[in-house]
């Protein structure tokens, strides 16, 4: 029973490690198309464009890695959407212009993409 | 609906149709609101007389079929209404289309599948500098647009600051445009044009005299960057990408596609359709099919990562 809930645990969307305060998702969609994150990525709710250079950010809040690399963790996805080459200096994603309030608001949409 | 919501440039998409910024495109304001008024005045009468054939007393419906009425409303009031339209029409825009007077000036576009070549004439018509989609204006001054095409038929519209005129392979068409204000004005190619026509945008840039002369200054030299050794230059020559892009002060000198030398400086990425940062370098370089499909840029998938941020790191530096 304690295992059942361990497990659910580790995807309940309400996981308080994936909730970001004071972060607006809707605002995080309109920033995501301002800045054209879909020009490399399949971004659930955003028609067009559906970017293959990187890879598609279906099913977000599931997954257990930032870039298959890092924890997908709150401050580290915030990190990354800034500034990811500081993280993994090959990666194709360059360093995007957004504030911090703003990637805060973008990782709050990507956590809400449950599947 | 990414358009939509970026900035500058992309922000001003879709174009407002009814939303004139600049005196040519008044005048089409004008016979616009003018043809739909008339079209509801005839459309009310016709309406009204079918409510009579249908449900009106007697003697109003034999007159209605009388001959009389047919020769007068079938005939002899289209006749005047429409060549009455027309002429009022064709007064009110023929001097949008007028040859260049000397000192007047003008900008080449040329509409090609599916993008806008740019080119800016001195006062003999000769080339300054190329561009593309995008075209920088002076405000409060007609400037005219010499248009045509180098494969199929395109159509330039700009609805805020003129109508439609077609592009077509061996002809120079003409057309003026004018802003009153400076801002960002969207356009569309309106000529079906194959596969990506609806991703075939532009942005017009309007800017004060003195903002106009400066970025004209600063266009006519190559971008100030080029001379500094970045690593993301190899790559655009390993790649090739030189032989169909022109950046100035290089070897680079292709001409099929559009002209990189102040890419950094642009509104937008892909004709007028995405926000220009090395974001979307990144995802245009490497699969621009995936964003535009059909255009004629091909995928880059031997690209890596760290290639491609230098390739866009680089590009976006040449402002």
């Amino acid at each position: 029973m304690s295992l059942a809930a361990l497990l659910c645990a580790c995807s309940d969307k309400s996981d308080p490690s994936r909730t970001i305060a004071g972060a607006d998702k809707a605002r995080g969609l309109s920033v995501m198309q301002s800045v054209g994150c879909a020009s490399c990525h399949v971004i659930p709710g955003v028609a067009w464009p559906q970017g293959r250079a990187g890879p598609s950010l279906e099913g977000f809040a599931q997954r257990s890695m930032v870039a298959g690399r890092f924890p997908n963790r709150p401050d580290i996805l915030v990190d990354w959407l800034i500034d990811a080459p500081s993280l993994a200096p090959t990666t194709g994603m360059p360093a995007m212009p957004l504030s911090r309030s703003e990637a805060r608001d973008i990782a709050a949409y990507l956590y809400d993409l449950d599947d | 609906m990414t358009r939509s919501a970026a900035p500058d440039g992309t922000a001003s998409w879709p174009p407002p149709a009814l939303d004139p910024a600049g005196p040519f495109a008044e005048p089409l304001h004008t016979l616009s609101w003018v043809l739909f008024g008339m079209g509801l005045i005839v459309t009310l009468i016709v309406v009204a007389a079918l409510a009579v054939a249908l449900f009106g007393p007697r003697r109003w419906r034999d007159r209605l079929g009388g001959r009389k009425l047919v020769w007068i409303g079938g005939l002899a009031f289209p006749v005047v209404v429409l060549s009455g339209l027309l002429i009022y029409g064709l007064g009110l825009t023929s001097h949008l289309t007028q040859e260049p007077e000397p000192g007047e000036m003008r900008i080449r576009v040329t509409g090609e599948m599916w993008w806008w070549r740019v080119a800016y004439l001195d006062g003999e018509g000769r080339e300054a500098f190329q561009d593309a989609n995008e075209l920088h204006i002076p405000t409060g001054q007609p400037v005219v647009l010499e248009l045509d095409s180098a494969d199929v038929i395109h159509s330039f519209w700009v609805p805020r600051l003129a109508g439609k005129v077609d592009m077509i392979p061996g002809r120079r068409n003409l057309m003026r445009i004018q802003a009153d204000a400076p801002g960002a004005f969207g356009g569309q190619c309106a000529e079906y044009c194959g596969g990506p026509h609806a991703l075939m945008g532009l942005v017009v840039v309007a800017h004060a005299p003195a903002d106009y002369q400066a970025w004209f200054a600063r266009q006519s030299q190559p971008a100030a960057t080029v001379a500094i050794p970045m690593p993301g230059m190899q790559v655009f020559q390993r790649a090739g990408c030189g032989a169909c892009h022109t950046v100035a002060g290089t070897v680079f000198n292709g001409q099929a596609g559009p002209d990189l030398s102040h890419v950094g400086s642009r509104r937008t990425l892909g004709a007028g359709i995405l926000p220009n940062n090395q974001g979307t370098l990144v995802g245009w370089i490497s699969d621009s099919q995936a964003i535009k499909p059909g255009n004629r840029m091909p995928a880059y998938p031997v690209l890596t990562g760290q290639e491609l941020r230098d390739v866009s790191a680089w590009l976006e530096s040449l402002k």
